[in-house]
């Protein structure tokens, strides 16, 4: 039985059409990597499938327990400290507030913030370290379905890495499933079971390619090795870089 | 705990600090003042220590006090209800649109008309008294802090809304804990405006509506030609107006706006 299930989604924005006949389905403890060109929608499908957003046609099945969601911005609340921001949820799911200050330690640790940062407001954090405490807020649940919309695209690369071996980690376990958004082929190679490629005008999704092996069995050269033959002879992702292409010089 | 209240501390001493440079204003006011009286002699415009004079001799005999009383109690309540009317209305237009639309000209019209009409108006409808002054205060401040809550709703950051809903808050939530912060920060410059407006009407309508208060020993004032005592009784609404303003509505500003502090670069803290 999957966690989530879209099955024949279309969506317009202000008589737009951007998506129709999206079909997808993620199964529990799997990471599903979604790929596509800038603006072929893959945040709306993120958005419809956390229920952000009412689809136009086609159905939603939700049948995991508990979701969070890291945004393509970091979305903090400017007046709220970043342990404020990150123990968010908890007030919202009514945790007392004695046993939140422990929670939010722990995620923020798990998304590498120090404690010394966690006093301080957005504005006084950097990027990166934003990008890290909407990550930590989306932790701070323990989620069985977590939505990334690019989440690491502000990180630095050893951080990038790290994040990335935060949710390999949380996929081996089975603690979460999770629909991953990313511009990053190698990103997608490494962390996921399967990549799901959309249309670049969200006519439906164009393919899916499984991985073989377990995320966080392949090393490097593999990866590499793997995303070349994908980029080179594999028709599926020929358009996958089109925006980057029409703006390089 | 102690954290806070260590940095609750530090905001007043800073609060106080800044009020050498507010002193600084009122003493080049205070300067240019004289230098009119100078030019122009005791009958026309009397001196600022002269004025002060006046003022403390008025607030030492007691009846002034009553009088004061009486317009900042005026004023008070008037601004009062008109922030309640005007948040509650202003957020409500806020969130529907088809609401807002309506109401946008009637603001107009409402904002066009000047304050002074308002007041014959009520005098006709309500005679003199409390009823004209509060009518007044509402009609023209209310309009004031409706604009603030919808320019406050309507600005708020979708984004955060859509945030919390994506970690389980329902509309109510989404209000209380996302959006009020936004509207806040929209409605404080409105309410210190209102509260403005509110002591301003106030003063006008009770020397119109010979209503007593500060307005009504403004109208005695004029009719004895006594100078000094109408610009002692100015000066005393000015302070009351700057008592309520620094001791309600701006320490509860600074409390919910602490994080915009942060954000001030070293030397630009207020
Ligand atoms: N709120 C909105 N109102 C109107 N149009 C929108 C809105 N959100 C997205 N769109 C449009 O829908 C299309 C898909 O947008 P979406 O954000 O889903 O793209 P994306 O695949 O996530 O792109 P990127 O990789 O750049 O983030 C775009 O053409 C965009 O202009
Ligand atoms: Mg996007």
């Amino acid at each position: 039985m999957s966690l989530l299930e879209l099955s024949g989604i279309g969506h317009a924005f202000f008589g737009r059409t951007v998506l129709e006949g999206i079909s997808l389905a993620v199964a529990p403890g799997e990471i599903v990597a979604l790929v596509g060109p800038s603006g072929s929608g893959k945040s709306t499908i993120a958005h419809i499938a956390a229920g952000l957003e009412e689809p136009r046609d086609g159905q939603v099945a939700r049948r995991y327990a508990r979701h969070a969601m890291v945004f393509q911005d970091p979305r903090l609340m400017p007046w709220a400290t970043a342990a404020g921001n990150i123990g968010f949820p908890l007030r919202l799911a009514r945790r007392p507030r004695r046993d939140r200050g422990a929670s939010v330690l722990a995620a923020a640790a798990r998304a590498g913030l120090e404690a010394e940062d966690l006093g301080k407001y957005p504005v006084e954090l950097s990027g990166g370290m934003r990008q890290r405490v909407a990550i930590a807020r989306a932790l701070v649940v323990e989620p069985d379905f977590v939505y990334f919309d690019e989440p690491f695209t502000a990180l630095d690369v050893a951080l990038k890495r790290r994040m990335q071996d935060l949710v390999i980690e949380a996929a081996r376990g089975a603690r979460f499933a999770a629909l991953f958004i990313t511009h990053d082929l190698m990103e997608a190679i490494r962390i996921s079971h399967r990549i799901l490629v959309l249309d670049p005008y969200g006519r439906g999704i164009a393919g899916e390619r499984w991985l073989p092996g377990q995320p966080g069995e392949r090393d490097d050269a593999e990866t590499f090795e793997r995303r070349q033959q994908f980029l080179e002879r594999d028709a599926l992702f020929a358009h996958i870089d089109d925006i980057d292409e029409r703006v390089r010089p | 705990m102690l954290w806070v209240g260590l940095d609750r501390l530090a905001r007043l001493g800073r609060f106080l600090w800044s009020g050498w440079a507010g002193l600084a204003g009122l003493a080049l006011l205070a300067a240019l003042w004289q230098a009119g009286h100078e030019a122009y002699g005791a009958f026309i415009l009397p001196a600022p220590l002269e004025t002060l004079a006046a003022a403390a001799r008025l607030l030492t005999d007691g009846s002034a006090r009553a009088m004061l009383a009486t317009t900042v109690e005026r004023a008070v309540t008037g601004f009062a209800l008109c922030a309640l009317a005007g948040t509650v209305a202003g957020v409500a237009a806020g969130y529907s649109p088809a609401t807002l639309r309506i109401a946008r000209p009637i603001l107009t019209v409402i904002l066009g008309v000047p304050p002074i009409a308002w007041i014959v108006l009520a005098m006709i409808w309500f005679g003199t008294g409390d009823g004209t002054v509060a009518i007044t205060i509402l009609i023209s401040a209310t309009p004031i802090v409706f604009v603030g809550a919808v320019e406050g709703v309507v600005t708020r950051d979708r984004g955060l809304d859509a945030m919390a809903k994506a970690f389980g808050a329902g509309p109510v939530r989404r209000f209380t804990h996302v959006a009020v912060r936004q509207i806040a920060a929209h409605l404080f410059p409105a309410l210190l405006l209102a509260l403005g407006t509110a002591f301003k009407v106030a003063v006008m309508a009770e020397l119109l509506a010979n209503a007593g208060g500060v307005g009504g020993a403004l109208a005695r004032a004029r009719a004895m030609l006594d100078v000094a005592e109408a610009l002692a009784w100015v000066s005393l609404a000015v302070a009351a107006l700057i008592l309520v303003e620094y001791g309600l509505i701006r320490p509860a500003r600074a409390e919910l706006e602490r994080w915009r502090d942060a954000a001030a670069p070293w030397g630009v803290k207020r």
